[in-house]
């Protein structure tokens, strides 16, 4: 699989973690998406730094090419897919 | 990048007082599970040549897997700076359901 599969995969089975395993149900909140919008525009940051200054490079035959503030649109599944994930399992131990 | 992240979010801890480095065993148990898929995605990422990285702007540190330390890092520390953001929210919008409710 190459990097594009390999992401939506992920984002995939951390929704299904949140909605159905986990039943956290975050994608539904607007807690989570309101969190996730202040996350985004780091994320973006932090991804065009990494990139632009070629700290991180990706064999172009891995992604479908298109590109956000430097960085493969992959990257942004691969954020939200962690983030999602981390947050599914901190919400589903909260003791209240 | 990652000293980045530390400040951007972990002046939430001071300020809006998440408490969520004081509850260090559930982040442990909340973020080393997803770091290890993670992880074992970029070792297989890297190993077929997915993404690689300037060894010039590195430190040349690494574990195991080929991957280098910076990247432990980051499946720690982003998660970590994650949920102090929700956790921030929460502080300041307490009205919000925690969780989604079953339709």
């Amino acid at each position: 699989m190459i990097y594009t599969e390999i992401a939506l995969f992920a984002v995939l089975v951390a929704m299904l973690i949140d909605l159905f395993v986990l039943k956290t149900r975050l994608l539904l909140t607007a807690l989570f998406w309101t969190s996730y919008a202040i996350i985004l525009p780091f994320q973006l940051i932090t991804n065009w730094w990494l990139t632009s200054r070629n700290i991180v490079m990706y064999d172009a035959d891995a992604i479908i090419g298109l590109r956000i503030a430097a960085a493969p649109v992959e990257d942004l599944l691969f954020g939200f897919a962690l983030v999602l994930a981390v947050l599914t399992m901190w919400i589903s131990r909260d003791p209240n | 990048m990652l000293a980045f992240t530390i400040v951007g979010s972990f002046w939430l801890e001071i300020v809006l007082k998440v408490r969520v480095l004081a509850r260090f065993k559930r982040v442990l148990e909340s973020v080393l599970p997803i770091a290890l898929l993670f992880v074992v995605w970029d070792a297989y990422a890297i190993s077929r040549g997915h993404w690689h990285f300037d060894t010039k702007q590195i430190l040349g540190i690494y574990g195991p897997a080929n991957i280098p330390l910076e990247e432990y890092l980051f499946f720690l520390i982003v998660p970590i700076a994650a949920i102090m953001t929700i956790e921030a929210v929460r502080s300041v919008k307490k009205e919000w359901p925690v969780k989604g409710k079953r339709k």
